[in-house]
């Protein structure tokens, strides 16, 4: 079991993050995270979901991502050259003998304070989720008094296109779908 | 043209070919029902229950190969449907689901009769839709028909609220055409993966062709045989499978699986090569995958890229339409014979077929198994669907009728649903009315669903119905028997008087409790002029032979007890084996045997066997 991070171009149509996140739950996927957002085109948003799963677990999710009929591509990026980033802030305790030192740690972590009062500081940082996840080990000791994460989004490097078919098929064309008439380019 | 919201489904439904859809009214509906008056060509069907609609349009559509049409209001309407939706979409059946919905502006106020229908469908619909304007309900009409009968078919639900029924639009049809970006209903496999099929194919000793839905799917029978004739190759199928492959083909070896032919079950275990055409081994057909077919190499063909590796790992992935894979490969396939495998297969195959309960002889009691065995031999001559429920009955129906054609058994594989049978035989008999129907219910299915038998008389249709009434939830008191110390919890079962119930229905009843009256009472209930209900009582504590325990090894079968328990039941206890029947016999015959007479037991107090019915 590896964690990988799966993207998926969705049409933006109501109900289309329910039908994802119940699929998940139906076939006992289990998700670390799963974000939404808006895309360089007008009707689609971009799902980063990252998975727990054997690479042969995550063929199988990516096929059944597929088969949802609002999904229009999907790519997974685990062994591929990606990018991949989290936001997090979190709200830790401070006293004046701490400060200083929690400071440090901001300035190492290349996090940025966003908010302070006498006894606390929100920090916002991001990175990887293995970095989110290291900042709030160091600062664990301070007193955490909350912390949100967005989930991970991720890019492919380069100019590669982004996968256009399930596992085990052929690269779709879309002479093969005569159905295919909505003009999305889905290049990265 | 403007039109209301409610006519513009009519318009759709028409355009897309529908002569017939299965519906209920209600609150939130009544606009559209409203409007049905203005389209005589669509017969709509009053059905006795939303969830005999949902299986009539899977019965229509399983007959047919149409979209099935149901109907149904909101709320508690389109909840029972439930059962029917997830019955066809675990056998992949095409059906349309229209159910009405709240006013939009009431959407998530619990209005009255107000459920969240696209929601609860989601897991068990290939797609959904809620549409709250006229404008777009042409659009979602046709692309549910398009999805529903494209790619891997299934189950799409259209709910529509009041007041887009109400409001009009105009009604465009073309531009209303699917524009489904994401949608793919088929692929095709990497050229390379074609010839690595005939690779292996060309290089097995103990090649084994598994059949299932997927060829009834493509219509792909006659390309599956020529395959298996050119390379010499066996064929068994799936219960979905049945029919697909005719059952007296010398290539056609039986069903597969839990309640599968013991040779077959061997056979696959003894494989070196297992193609599976369509079909999805499922874990009725599997048992336990540790140990399933550990000796063979596997190309799996299948439509769904998320059936492969899914249960089984397989050697080769071949996603794409039957018919287009099997074009592809069966020219680079080389002629074989392999008879080595074929009579070891005839070895296995002679053991078993000694102890199958048709050479067995009459003991006087009815049993199941010589009920469906009956039933076939006076039916086969004529052009028949048989209509399962689910049950031990359903098992007996799919060893002891012997179907020739595809379609010709329709039967809940998936999910199994109890009460499917008579409203699945009412929607059959509306797309095939020339032919013959005839249900197979056991005595507790028959009860869950039997409300509709109101719709048949009131429809004036014909469906014959053989109730195979054990007195018990048989499959469930088999299993209890084999597996928890026969503590018969719950399984013991009364009924009404089934021919007083048909009677109440202003149907005909028959009733028949020996072997010797089976031919008559078929007779009679083929001549007769409307829906027949026969009930067959039959022996009470008979058991589905052979078995492979759930998740034992497929090949770790309970095999029919040498003394049967049918024979030792009641008077029969006197009764001896036969040495024949004691002892397995080595026959080379290429098919299962039929009819065959046995020798009578030496101190039988029954009377002697009675000659095979012909027709
Ligand atoms: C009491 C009970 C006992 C049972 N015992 C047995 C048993 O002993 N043996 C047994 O076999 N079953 C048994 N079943 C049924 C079992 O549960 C499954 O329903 C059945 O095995 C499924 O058969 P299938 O895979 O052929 O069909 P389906 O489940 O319909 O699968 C068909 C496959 O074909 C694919 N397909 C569809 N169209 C195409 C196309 N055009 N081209 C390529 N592929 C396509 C689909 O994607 C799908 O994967 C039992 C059921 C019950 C209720
Ligand atoms: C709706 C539903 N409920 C429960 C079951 C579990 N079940 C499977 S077979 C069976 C017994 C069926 O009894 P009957 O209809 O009399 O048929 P028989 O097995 O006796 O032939 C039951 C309860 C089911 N398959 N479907
Ligand atoms: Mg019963």
């Amino acid at each position: 079991m590896a964690k990988h991070t799966l993207i998926a171009y969705v049409e933006d149509v109501p109900g289309v993050l329910n039908r994802v996140s119940s699929l998940f739950r139906r076939r006992n996927f289990n998700i670390d995270s799963l974000t939404v957002g808006r895309t360089e085109q007008v009707g689609v948003s971009r799902l980063t979901v990252v998975v727990e799963a054997t690479d042969a677990g995550a063929r199988i999710v990516e096929a059944n991502l597929y088969k949802l009929v609002n999904v229009l591509r999907v790519d997974d990026l685990t062994h591929k050259s990606a990018l991949m980033r989290e936001l997090g802030l979190v709200k830790v305790k401070v006293t004046p003998q701490t400060r200083a030192q929690v400071l440090q740690l901001v300035e190492v972590f290349r996090a940025r304070v966003v908010d302070v009062d006498e006894e606390t500081l929100v920090i916002e940082v991001t990175g990887t989720p293995e970095k989110i996840g290291k900042f709030e080990l160091v600062l664990r000791p301070y007193g955490i008094v909350e912390i949100v994460r967005t989930g991970a989004v991720a890019m492919a490097r380069g100019s590669a296109l982004l996968s256009s078919a399930p596992p085990l098929v052929r690269t779709y064309s879309s002479a093969d779908h005569g159905n295919d008439d909505s003009g999305l380019s889905m290049s990265v | 043209m403007k039109l209301t919201g409610a006519e513009i489904i009519w318009e759709c439904l028409q355009k897309e070919g529908v002569d017939v859809v299965f519906g209920y009214p209600g609150g939130a509906i009544l606009p559209t029902y409203d409007a049905m008056t203005k389209y005589p060509k669509i017969h709509h069907v009053l059905v006795r229950h939303e969830q005999g609609a949902t299986h009539m349009a899977d019965g229509y559509a399983r007959a047919s190969g149409k979209v099935g049409v149901a109907i149904a209001t909101s709320g508690p309407g389109a909840t029972n449907m439930v059962t029917g939706i997830a019955t066809a979409m675990m056998d992949s059946s095409p059906i349309v689901c229209i159910t009405g919905q709240v006013g939009s502006k009431a959407i998530g106020t619990d209005a009255f009769q107000e459920t969240d229908v696209t929601g609860v469908t989601l897991p068990i619909t290939k797609h959904n839709y809620l549409v709250t304007k006229p404008s777009d309900i042409a659009r979602a009409i046709r692309e549910a028909f398009y999805i529903a009968k494209s790619g891997r078919p299934g189950p799409v639900l259209v709910d529509i609220t009041k007041d887009a029924q109400q409001l009009t639009a105009e009604f465009d049809w073309e531009g209303a055409a699917p524009r489904l970006p994401g949608y793919r209903p088929s692929y095709h496999a990497p050229m390379s993966e074609y010839a690595r099929a005939a690779d292996l194919i060309n290089s097995a000793k103990r090649p084994l062709i598994l059949a299932g839905q997927g060829i009834l799917k493509s219509g792909t029978t006659a390309e599956v045989l020529a395959l298996a004739k050119k390379a010499g190759i066996p064929i068994t199928t799936t219960l979905l499978g049945i029919g697909v492959i005719p059952a007296s083909s010398l290539l056609n070896l039986g069903m597969m699986g839990m309640h599968g032919e013991a040779w077959v079950n061997q056979a696959i275990q003894q494989a070196d090569l297992l193609i599976a055409l369509g079909m999805r081994f499922d874990d009725r057909v599997t048992g336990n995958l540790k140990t399933y077919a550990q000796n063979a190499k596997k190309i799996h063909v299948d439509i769904d890229p998320t059936e492969m590796n899914k249960n089984v790992p397989v050697d080769v992935a071949l996603i794409g339409d039957l018919r287009e894979v099997l074009a592809l490969v069966e020219p680079q396939v080389k002629k074989a014979t392999h008879s080595d495998w074929w009579t070891a297969i005839d070895a296995q195959r002679g053991d078993a077929a000694v102890r199958d309960i048709q050479a067995l002889p009459d003991s006087g009691h009815l049993y199941a198994a010589h009920v469906i065995n009956d039933l076939w031999r006076l039916t086969q001559k004529r052009d028949t669907i048989v209509v399962t429920d689910v049950g031990q009955h359903q098992m007996w129906e799919a060893q002891y009728y012997r179907h020739e054609k595809p379609r010709s058994l329709i039967t809940s594989g998936g999910l199994g649903t109890m009460g499917f049978a008579l409203p699945a035989a009412i929607g059959a008999k509306f797309a095939c009315p020339e032919k013959d129907v005839w249900v197979v219910v056991g005595d507790g299915g028959f009860q869950m669903t039997s409300c509709e038998l109101a719709t048949a008389e009131q429809e004036g249709i014909k469906v014959n119905v053989a109730i195979i009434n054990n007195s018990f939830l048989g499959m469930v008191r088999q299993w209890q028997e084999f597996f928890y110390d026969k503590r018969y919890a719950a399984t013991p079962m009364t009924g009404p008087d089934f021919v007083k119930l048909a009677e109440a229905y202003r149907l005909k009843g028959l009733r028949c409790n020996q072997r010797t009256g089976v031919k008559s009472t078929v007779q009679k209930t083929l001549a007769a002029k409307g829906t027949v209900v026969i009930d067959f009582v039959v022996e009470k504590e008979d058991s589905v032979f052979p078995m492979v325990p759930a998740g034992a090894d497929l090949d770790k079968m309970i095999r029919r007890p040498k003394q049967d328990v049918m024979l030792e039941s009641g008077s029969d206890q006197d009764w001896e084996m036969p040495a024949a029947l004691a002892a397995p016999v080595k026959t080379s015959a290429p098919a299962r045997s039929h009819g065959k007479t046995l020798p009578t037991a030496k101190k039988a107090t029954r009377p002697a066997p009675r000659k095979s019915p012909r027709c």
